[in-house]
Order: C-alpha cells, then sequence, then structure tokens
C-alpha cells in the first residue's frame, strides 16, 4: 500500500489529515502490524485513538484502515456481509470524505475489504487485504476475566480452559453450539478469536491467500493471519468441527454454498433465506441464476413495465 | 508405592509478607515421603496457609528451598523451574484443595466440564472419554451423576468440596495440598467428607499436606502433626503422639481447648 507522508493536510475534508489519522498515530500502528503479522494470532497492543464513532461500530478496523490505505486503493466495505446496511454505508462515506478514495460493491475489484461479521463468498487473492473489527479479540475471556491470566495462558499455550467452553456446549445442546466467534489455533501456536463471523466462514480463514488484519478498538488490540497460514478450529475427536448447514436454497439467487440469512417476510410465518453476502447475491441473479421467491418478484417486475406482453409477437 | 520416597523437601523456608515486616513463616525444616499424610495446626494467623501456598509454588519464599521429587528427575528446587513448569506441576502431579470452593472452581462450568479441565489441559481431545473420566470420578466421591450438567453454584458446600476433591485428582496426582478442607461445614457432611478423603488417600497412595485448626481432622486424616504458633514449628511428631502428650506448652493449650461432647 503506498501511503503518501508528504500529504497536504488542506486537501482533506475540513483540513483532516488523509485518512483521517495524523501521520504519526499511523506509523505506531503499522508498527504494531507489522508486530502482529510476524506474530500469526498474537495480540498486540497499541494506542487506539478516539474516532469518530463509539465504541463496538468499528473503530478498531477503521484504525487499521486509515493507516494502511493509500490514494491508488479500492475500498469495500461490508456489516453482516451487506454493503448498504448502516455501519458499512457510513465508514465508506467516511473514508471517501476523509481520504478520497475509490469504493465498490464488488470483492473482486477492492484492494481493502473492512468486514464486520463475514467473510465474503467471493474469494480473496494475493495483494489483497481484508480487515475485521473486533468487538472482543480475547477468546478466553468468557472464562478467565483476569487479564494477566489470560495473557500467561497465552504465553505458556495453556489452552485447555478453552476445550472446556466446547465440552460445555456439548454437554448441554449435545453438539458445539458456538456457532459464530467460533476458537481457532493460528500456526499451530496462538490461540485467536476469529471475532464474530459466522463458524460457516472458519474453513475459509485456512491458507487464505491475503492478508487478514484485526482491529480491537475498546480492547487496543491488533491481531494478524499471515497469507497461506493455517488456521485449525478447535474441536473434539469424537465431535469434529462443522459448519452450518441449511435446509434451502438462497430465496434470490438460488445458492446453494453460501450463508443464508433468515428474512421474516408476513406475520403469518412466512420467511425466506437469503444469501447474506448482498454483493455476491446480486452478482448471481444479474447472471441469470434464480430462487423460490425470484421468479414472482420477476414477474411483478415485468407487469409493473409493462414487459409480460411483449413476447407474443 | 514405594513408602521411602522422599517426595518434598523443605528446607529453612520463611516468608514475610514485606521487607522487615514479622515473619508469617520462619525457618521451617521438614521431609515429606511419598504415601504420607502431614497435617499443619496451630490457631488462626500462625502461618499455616501462607506456608502451604510457599509449599505449592504459589507464594515464592522469602527464604529457603522448596525440593520436590519430579518424575523423572529427581528432587528439584520448584522455584527454580520456570513458570509454566511449574503450572504444570500443578494441574498435573499435584493437587490443590481450596478452603473456599469458588476459588478451586469455576462456579459457571458444570461439575462434568470442572472435572474435565485439566484433562483437557494435559491434552485430551476425546470428548467421551473425558466424560466417562468425569462419571467415574463424580462416583468416587458420592457424587449423584444426575447432577454432571449442574453447575457448582447451585450445589451444597459439602458437594462443591466433594467436586473439588474429584477435579484435583482426576490427573491422579501424587501430593495433594488442602487448606481446611472440612471448613465450613456441619459435623455430619465433615464425617463423610473425611471418611472419603480418608479412603481416597489409603486406595490412591497420595501424598497430602493438610492445614487445619481442627484437631479431630487432623486426628482422623494426618499421620504426622506439624504445631504452628506465630509463624514457627513448635512441635512435630506422629499425630498419635502430638495429640496425646504434648511436649510444648501452646500444643498443650490447644489440646486442651478442644470441646469435650
Amino acid at each position: 500500500m503506498t501511503t503518501d507522508a508528504e500529504f497536504d493536510g488542506a486537501a482533506g475534508e475540513d483540513g483532516y489529515n488523509f485518512a483521517y489519522l495524523d501521520e504519526q498515530t499511523k506509523r505506531m500502528i503499522r508498527r504494531c502490524i507489522l508486530k502482529a503479522v510476524a506474530l500469526p494470532g498474537y495480540q498486540v497492543p497499541f494506542g487506539g485513538r478516539e474516532m469518530p464513532l463509539p465504541y463496538g461500530w468499528g473503530t478498531g478496523g477503521m484504525q487499521v484502515t486509515a493507516s494502511i490505505i493509500g490514494r491508488d486503493d479500492t475500498l469495500k466495505v461490508i456489516d453482516q456481509g451487506a454493503d448498504d446496511t448502516t455501519n458499512a454505508v457510513n465508514i465508506r462515506r467516511f473514508f471517501e470524505r476523509t481520504a478520497q478514495v475509490a469504493t465498490t460493491e464488488a470483492t473482486a475489484e477492492a484492494s481493502i475489504v473492512q468486514t464486520r461479521h463475514r467473510v465474503p463468498e467471493d474469494p480473496l487473492v494475493e495483494g489483497q487485504i481484508i480487515v475485521y473489527q473486533v468487538p472482543q479479540p480475547e477468546p478466553l475471556r468468557p472464562l478467565e476475566p483476569r487479564e494477566v491470566e489470560c495473557r500467561k495462558m497465552h504465553g505458556y499455550r495453556e489452552y485447555g480452559l478453552m476445550q472446556v467452553s466446547l465440552y460445555e456446549d456439548i454437554a448441554r445442546f449435545g453438539e458445539i453450539a458456538t456457532s459464530y466467534s467460533y476458537p481457532v489455533m493460528v500456526n499451530g501456536r496462538y490461540l485467536m478469536s476469529p471475532t464474530p463471523i459466522p463458524k460457516f466462514d472458519n474453513p475459509k480463514l485456512d491458507g487464505f491467500p491475503a492478508l487478514q488484519l484485526f482491529g480491537a478498538g475498546r480492547e487496543k488490540r491488533i491481531y494478524a493471519i499471515p497469507p497461506y497460514t493455517e488456521v485449525k478450529s478447535l474441536d473434539f475427536d469424537d465431535h469434529p468441527f462443522a459448519v452450518q448447514q441449511w435446509e434451502e436454497d438462497c430465496a434470490l439467487c438460488g445458492a446453494d454454498d453460501t450463508f443464508l440469512d433468515e428474512v421474516i417476510l408476513d406475520d403469518q410465518g412466512n420467511r425466506m433465506f437469503v444469501c447474506s453476502d448482498s454483493h455476491f447475491c446480486a452478482r448471481r441473479r444479474a447472471e441469470g441464476h434464480g430462487g423460490r421467491l425470484s421468479e414472482g418478484a420477476a414477474k411483478a417486475y415485468a407487469a409493473a413495465v409493462g414487459a409480460d406482453r411483449a413476447p407474443e409477437a | 508405592m514405594d513408602a521411602e520416597t522422599l517426595l518434598l523437601r523443605v528446607r529453612n523456608l520463611s516468608y514475610a509478607y514485606a521487607y522487615g515486616s514479622l515473619l508469617a513463616c520462619s525457618d521451617i525444616s521438614f521431609e515429606l515421603h511419598s504415601g504420607e499424610v502431614l497435617g499443619i495446626v496451630g490457631e488462626s494467623g500462625s502461618g499455616k496457609t501462607t506456608l502451604l501456598n510457599c509449599l505449592s509454588a504459589r507464594l515464592t519464599p522469602t527464604n529457603g528451598i522448596v525440593e520436590y521429587d519430579l518424575r523423572g528427575r529427581g528432587l528439584a528446587d520448584i522455584y527454580a523451574l520456570s513458570e509454566p513448569e511449574r503450572r504444570l506441576l500443578l494441574r498435573t502431579d499435584w493437587g490443590v484443595v481450596m478452603q473456599n470452593p469458588r476459588d478451586g472452581l469455576r462456579m459457571n462450568v458444570s461439575a462434568g466440564g470442572n472435572v474435565g479441565e485439566r484433562l483437557m489441559a494435559v491434552g485430551a481431545r476425546h470428548y467421551g472419554a473425558i466424560r466417562g473420566e468425569a462419571e467415574d470420578w463424580l462416583q468416587k466421591v458420592e457424587m449423584d451423576l444426575g447432577r454432571i450438567d449442574d453447575k457448582p453454584k447451585h450445589f451444597s458446600g459439602g458437594m462443591q468440596q466433594r467436586l473439588q476433591i474429584a477435579r484435583n485428582l482426576v490427573t491422579k496426582p501424587r501430593l495433594v495440598f488442602m487448606d481446611e478442607p472440612t471448613g465450613g461445614l456441619d459435623v455430619s457432611v465433615q464425617a463423610r467428607l473425611l471418611d472419603l478423603l480418608r479412603g481416597l488417600v489409603r486406595e490412591l497412595g497420595l501424598s497430602a499436606i493438610i492445614v487445619t485448626h481442627d484437631l479431630a481432622v487432623a486426628r482422623l486424616l494426618a499421620d504426622r502433626l506439624m504445631v504452628m504458633k506465630d509463624g514457627a514449628v513448635v512441635e512435630s511428631g506422629l499425630t498419635d503422639q502430638v495429640l496425646d502428650d504434648p511436649h510444648h506448652p501452646y500444643t498443650q493449650l490447644l489440646v486442651s481447648s478442644v470441646l469435650q461432647v
């Protein structure tokens, strides 16, 4: 990523520096990112700055993005897989204003993807960077409230406790019921929370060709997975890791291999399942794929534009 | 088990909570052989718990050496070990039963998970095997198997204490440290717990160091006794000998203070 250190601050909106953060802060964050890449899965503390939005809305991810973004970059921002939700729209607009970078909804066109809760369905490639917004970087926290003890556990690779949480799942529900923030071992060394992505996305993290950066704003931690790193989801020998399954395909594009969101249609119990990755779904529909409800939607559209009589000739 | 094996050797152990302050433990030396149960008795504030913490690698002594017979390595100074080695020792070869079960149990994790934690910490990754072992141990400490998925915060004090014992013994430790294991329990529950402990210690050939202010507990469980007062050991010897024929004035006071019913 090229970053212009001699950038003339006056050119940004209202005199803000390029990409909002000042250059010293960006250097500090970049040093932390380098350390994080050198120690895959290790949580590097950093001096988190106040961002102009509340903690929990992506301040960590934004600081990482602001530190690595350059003029030539193209940014895609998603929230729960969708490009058009409040959080995604606002963060995208933030960088449009403060860094004047190009933005896109297409995963393939983006050089940086900032994400909350999902890994895009389209595969990322070498040279791309995906930035995750992280609410709670410490996977051991629910079981071990003491920070010093958690750090010792990481330092000495004592991860039996994480297994206890999976044991509790099986004892209570008969299976590992953890469906998001599913803990992983990175490079056989550090236990890591993959942030609240669904465990559906966990297998994608293993041997991922793009650089993965994780920023937690409130907890002030950065961690990373370099390209092509081994990422293994924890499990038991007799209860192996498995991802979510759906009985239906996407109601709009018919995809049978994507992460689906449930959408309530009315108060009569009708519902549909649609791809959570809005760009992926839209592209498939444009390519002519259809699902259970897309026919009705297409008919309604055709009737509205008066095209339903045209083919008779 | 070979009764002659020297398991723990303590030499001139002292501990001061702050520099120049009174010694909570002063110049304590003793040896413990495998299969032996040592009782430490004395009044509140005599330094019993501090001594136990120093012995169990949880409080670095100000002075003195604590040596333990590591498997395959022989006697080694536990405070010269690296911290991960000490932590491994604490969850494999040793057990620590706390006075307050809240300190020794994970109150938000089910009974089965509490017992299984040590197994998972040393690498067990087969759910069925872990659960089987947990059930086995819950039975050994006479707990109802129907409670295996209940959380310890919903257990009675006696059950919590028994669960703590199961949780510690599951890795088959050679040495167990107990700090007032029957504190806060009513006498009938105490009696059952003592009975259980005595059985387990004999059956498994465990060595144990038990801190208690209750002479009846010491009489039932301990082979040898050390009497502490103001941080120092004032008298030590075989349990019956110390309790039936106390020499030191403080021990005489302690023995005569026990209420006769």
